[in-house]
């Protein structure tokens, strides 16, 4: 029996109001007018007062549209099906394919029970040696990519999906630029990964009440996948559209906001997103990468801020880079102990290298003498930056150790890392002078310096303590 | 007892106006009823007929003109033997056997009993039939792993009582009666292991309280050295994201010198309660032997799981830090992290449609943070013996900005803050506690003096270091230069820890006072160099030295080795005598 209305009382934003007994809290109703229909949830009750809000904005919703109510909270259809698949954020077809029925599961469903999750074991391998060696990505964390708009952190995600050993791949997009999402459809294609992957996509120019629905649309599927055993990657972008439109939707109910006009309850909004994250005991799991566009550049800004207390740790995409001081895998100690046993030593010393490297450079911007331990730091830096940093290297963690020892081999004495002896003597690369200056004119063409030889003891960077990252 | 019932007039988020008949109670506990689901909800503000209730559940499919059942009763924390070693949510529901019973989500409506009802305890009464008792005093004990828990008269009885049946020694369930009692009228009441307590009001039952005056020590060298925390005192920790807040807690929960601890999860991650969780069964206490999960109680209400009852799972914990102080033991509540709870306060607040107070915080939020933290404290029992709740809650300050108003609430209260920096955490400075702007209000496991002195080198050592950075080290004085070298290496060998060294991360008091006495006698020491190359060489070797020094356990004979080797090292370049 679905009942049926043809009053409206109020319009405010994409929020309808109309008088309706019996109604159901965050119950689905179906709202027709002169444009189209749309559907729309129960957001408050007050007595017979229903407001609703509707999914395809309120824009053309007249006094009299017809209201029918569908006494069933808002679900999306999940079945092997949805695989090579896209979808607009309230789940309607956007590519060709028919429309999908059965198999209904509710959306932004239960919490997964502590007790039953384990401690993530497993790492996953992106091909890019700042996140497999620096800050290892692991199997159910929860990492958002902090950046500023513009920079690329759309391809990377692409990249990423593509690389990662996962089962599926969710994308969901929040008012993504149409370019970036015929993008993302155009490359998960040509690769072949699309048969693998379902897409939610929400464009800048669709409703912005379905922006809302896409994180909750892709983690209910991603649940579902997971709990038949699938290793599920879900990427989203970016989500501080998708705190924006609850921003929005906040102050069109007139909530009092709290922080730069977010409502009070942004960290519970996102956590309750983010913690879907999970590696289920006897069953799959869920990765979620997140781009989180930082406005001004700013961390301490409430989307990234709050984001960040939520998070695993976090990637900081900046100049088209992942800048290894920032970035942070909370997760990658459980896994980077049993990759292979030099991965912390090199972690850990070529970043305090880095870190001289930086301080050096900023040495000689002051315009301060460089002494040739500086001229070393300088030389190691920019192979680093060249090498490792650059995000269109592509190799695998194995490699990426390897020409970890040959870029220190090539810019060091070993007794100048600090690293301990034993590991030396078992990874140091054994070659003699000669090789190594052919090596480097071969690889490096724009350093065309002699290898240092053996000089003074350098300058110790006088915090070369232990920097074992505690995180 | 007549029961009050209402109907649902209003649905907003997790918050529902209920119309009733009868009376009812602010905090009262009531059951939203959704066919043949009861949702557990909290009347939060009382007009006229009508009843403003916040629903520990999410709310979803409820609608108007549905029934709420009124309890009489306040939300309320079960007490009785059993409670260590158990996993609850903010509601106390035992999280395995949920999971048992619902699989791998949390259902909602499901309720289950917080001590287990069927298991045995040996009772043993201590009390005779004639003695007269009072609230809190003891009937008789039962063993609970490594502890005799004391089954006391209930906290809510007032008066005398008189005993007039109990139990021999026996097995008894929590709920079988073990004594009956009678007040000065002659009313009989039964008394069984368990009772229920009101989770918002503070367990009293206890002679009188005292000054938290004995350090705790907690094995982190930068915290009961510098800015030590008292048993029965309270500290906080606030933070940015990423600085190591909850690490540091969790090396607390292992390594603190107190008898119980209970863990407060409070909107947080749930991959981390997951470590503890799983971690915690496997690691030995050093105290006793026994696993660290017997030691433990862990209350998570992690950041996905119903707003309303995040507020619930810190009052929880601190009830049950409470209950276990009346027994003469010393508990540490550890709460991580109360911003999240002031959110949750923040949320329902709005929802009230309140005005708000600063950043949309209800204005109560500092009468709030401060009755919590007045829970801790340590007292005189009636027996005379003595027990302590000492209270950290860690805060997770918008931006990392300490001026916010729960940061801000929250020093009000304490007794020692330990303030994480960023720039620490990104040097890889662990752990992150400011050396400068923290600070302690309780007595330290070393001598006052040598504080003071260490304090000011590492203060002034800062500013040096900063002058360095602008004129460069050729315009710096050499006696600077060594001061702000003397900072570094205190910073790297005694203010820095090591959390995967085994010895290094935990750090007794003997040996912070020996480390600390030998450690300040270099830094008094004057010394000569002949460049500043050479200055840098040394320290360099000295903290290099000092660090293994750290690793090794002070049984070993390294330890006395290295200690004469840094000696040696300070005496080559002493210009004393």
């Amino acid at each position: 029996m679905n009942k049926l209305y043809h009053k409206v009382d109020n319009i405010a934003g994409n929020v309808i109001t109309l008088r309706a007994p019996g109604i159901k809290y965050r119950e689905l109703a179906e709202v027709t007018s002169r444009t189209g229909t749309s559907l729309a949830q129960v957001i408050r009750l007050q007595n017979e007062e229903v407001s609703l809000q509707v999914f395809a904005g309120a824009r053309g919703v007249a006094t009299d549209a017809r209201v029918r109510f569908l006494a069933r909270p808002m679900q999306i259809p999940y079945s092997e099906s949805l695989l090579g698949r896209v979808f607009t954020g309230a789940g309607k077809p956007r590519d060709k394919g028919p429309t999908l029925h059965g198999g209904e599961v509710p959306i932004g469903g239960p919490s997964v029970n502590p007790a039953k999750r384990i401690i993530p074991r497993n790492m996953v391998r992106t091909g890019i040696p700042m996140i497999d060696v620096f800050n290892t990505l692991v199997e159910s964390q929860k990492l958002p990519i902090f950046a500023r708009a513009g920079e690329p952190f759309n391809p990377m995600l692409a990249r990423i999906a593509l690389q990662a050993e996962v089962d599926v791949i969710i994308l969901g997009s929040m008012g993504l630029k149409h370019d970036d999402y015929l993008y993302f459809r155009d490359t998960l294609e040509e690769s072949g990964a699309l048969s693998r992957s379902v897409m939610f996509v929400h464009t800048a120019a669709d409703p912005v009440v379905e922006c809302l629905l896409v994180p909750d649309v892709c983690l209910a599927v991603a649940e579902q996948f997971a709990l038949e055993g699938k290793r599920v990657l879900t990427l989203l972008t970016d989500m501080t559209n998708f705190a924006d439109a609850m921003k929005e939707i906040a102050i069109t109910m007139e909530q009092i906001p709290s922080n730069r006009g977010y409502p009070g309850d942004l960290y519970s909004q996102l956590a309750a997103r983010y913690e879907k994250a999970v590696d289920f005991d006897t069953a799959g799991s869920i990765t979620i990468l997140a781009a989180t566009t930082m406005p001004g550049d700013d961390v301490t800004h409430p989307v990234p801020d709050n984001t960040g207390y939520i998070t695993e740790g976090q990637f900081y995409l900046s100049g088209g880079r992942i800048e290894p001081f920032g970035s942070l895998s909370r997760l990658k100690q459980q896994v980077n102990k049993d990759t292979r046993d030099d991965h912390r030593v090199i972690m850990d010393s070529l970043i305090q290298l880095f870190a001289g490297y930086r301080e050096t450079l900023e040495k000689q911007t002051m315009g301060f003498r460089m002494s040739k331990w500086d001229q070393k730091l300088l030389k190691y830096g920019q192979r680093f930056e060249k090498e490792m940093m650059d995000l269109s290297v592509n190799i695998p963690l194995e490699k990426a150790l390897d020409l970890g020892w040959e870029i220190l081999a090539d810019c060091f004495d070993p007794m100048e890392t600090d690293i301990q002896s034993d590991v030396i003597e078992k990874f140091w690369p054994k070659r003699n002078a000669k090789d190594a200056e052919e090596k480097e004119s071969g690889e490096d063409k724009t350093d065309t310096k002699k290898p240092a030889t053996k000089d003074e003891k350098p300058e110790q960077d006088e915090q070369s303590n232990s920097d074992k990252d505690k995180e | 007892m007549n029961q009050t019932s209402g109907k649902i007039a209003g649905i907003n988020g997790n918050m529902i106006t209920v119309a009733f008949e009868g009376a009812v109670s602010q905090n009262e506990v009531g059951y939203a009823c959704l066919d043949d689901l009861r949702l557990m909800c909290e009347v939060v503000r009382i007009r006229g007929k009508k009843a403003d209730m916040q629903v520990f559940e999410d709310t979803t499919d409820l609608s108007i003109g549905d029934t709420v059942e009124f309890t009489g009763e306040l939300l309320s924390a079960e007490l009785g033997p059993g409670l260590l070693t158990q996993v609850y949510d903010g509601l106390q529901n035992p999280l395995p056997r949920l999971a048992e019973q619902c699989g791998f989500f949390l259902q909602r409506g499901v309720y289950l009993d917080a001590l287990p009802r069927e298991q045995k305890w040996s009772f043993s009464p201590t009390a005779k039939v004639g003695d007269t008792l009072t609230a809190g005093e003891t009937l008789g004990t039962v063993p609970e792993g490594i502890f005799e828990h004391r089954i006391m008269v209930p906290f809510s009885l007032p008066g005398n009582w008189k005993v007039e049946k109990i139990a021999g020694k026996g097995d008894f369930t929590v709920t079988d009666t073990i004594a009956t009692l009678s007040d000065e009228q002659g009313h009989e009441t039964n008394v069984s292991m368990m009772q229920r307590w009101p989770v918002k009001l503070p367990i009293q039952a206890y002679a009188e309280r005292l000054r938290p005056e004995d350090t705790l020590v907690t094995k982190v060298r930068s915290v009961d050295t510098f800015f030590p925390v008292a048993k029965g005192g309270t500290y906080c920790i606030p933070g940015p994201f990423g600085a190591g807040k909850t690490v540091l807690q969790q090396l607390t929960s292992r390594n603190a010198d107190v008898d119980i601890v209970i863990i407060a999860a409070c909107g947080e991650r749930a991959g981390e309660v997951v470590e503890t969780l799983r971690e915690f069964p496997e690691l030995t206490d050093p105290r006793t032997g026994k696993s660290l999960m017997e030691r433990t109680v862990i209350i998570c209400n992690t950041s996905s799981m119903p707003v309303a009852a995040r507020e619930a799972s810190v009052y929880t914990g601190v009830t049950l830090a409470g209950y276990y102080r009346q027994m003469g033991l010393n508990v540490l509540l550890l709460a991580d992290s109360t911003s999240r709870w002031a959110q949750a306060l923040r949320e329902t607040s709005g929802r009230l449609e309140e005005i708000p107070g600063e950043e949309a915080f209800p204005a109560y939020l500092e009468s709030v943070i401060a009755s919590f933290y007045e829970r801790g404290g340590i007292v005189r029992l009636k027996d005379g013996s003595i027990g302590s709740v000492t209270i950290g809650g860690t805060v997770s300050p918008a931006g990392g900005n300490f001026d916010e108003p729960v940061t801000q609430a929250t020093l009000k209260v304490v007794g020692a803050f330990h303030g994480l920096s960023r720039a620490r955490s990104d040097a890889r400075r662990y752990p992150a506690i400011d050396p400068i702007d923290s600070w302690s209000k309780y007595p330290s496991v070393v001598d006052q003096e040598d504080i003071a002195f260490a304090r000011d080198i590492i203060k002034r050592g800062t500013e040096i270091g900063q002058m360095i950075k602008v004129v460069g080290e050729e315009g710096t004085a050499m006696d600077d230069f060594i001061v702000h070298l003397k900072g570094e290496y205190l910073d790297a060998v005694y203010l820095q820890q090591s959390g995967f060294d085994p010895i290094d991360a935990a750090t007794d008091a003997d040996r912070q006072k020996t480390v600390f006495h030998v450690t300040t006698e270099f830094l008094r020491t004057p010394m000569s160099f002949k460049d500043k190359e050479e200055a840098r060489h040394f320290f360099h070797q000295l903290t290099q030295l000092h660090k293994d020094w750290n690793r090794a356990s002070m049984e070993d004979d390294a330890f006395k080795e290295i200690e004469k080797k840094l000696r040696n090292l300070v005496g080559e370049v002493s210009t004393d005598e």
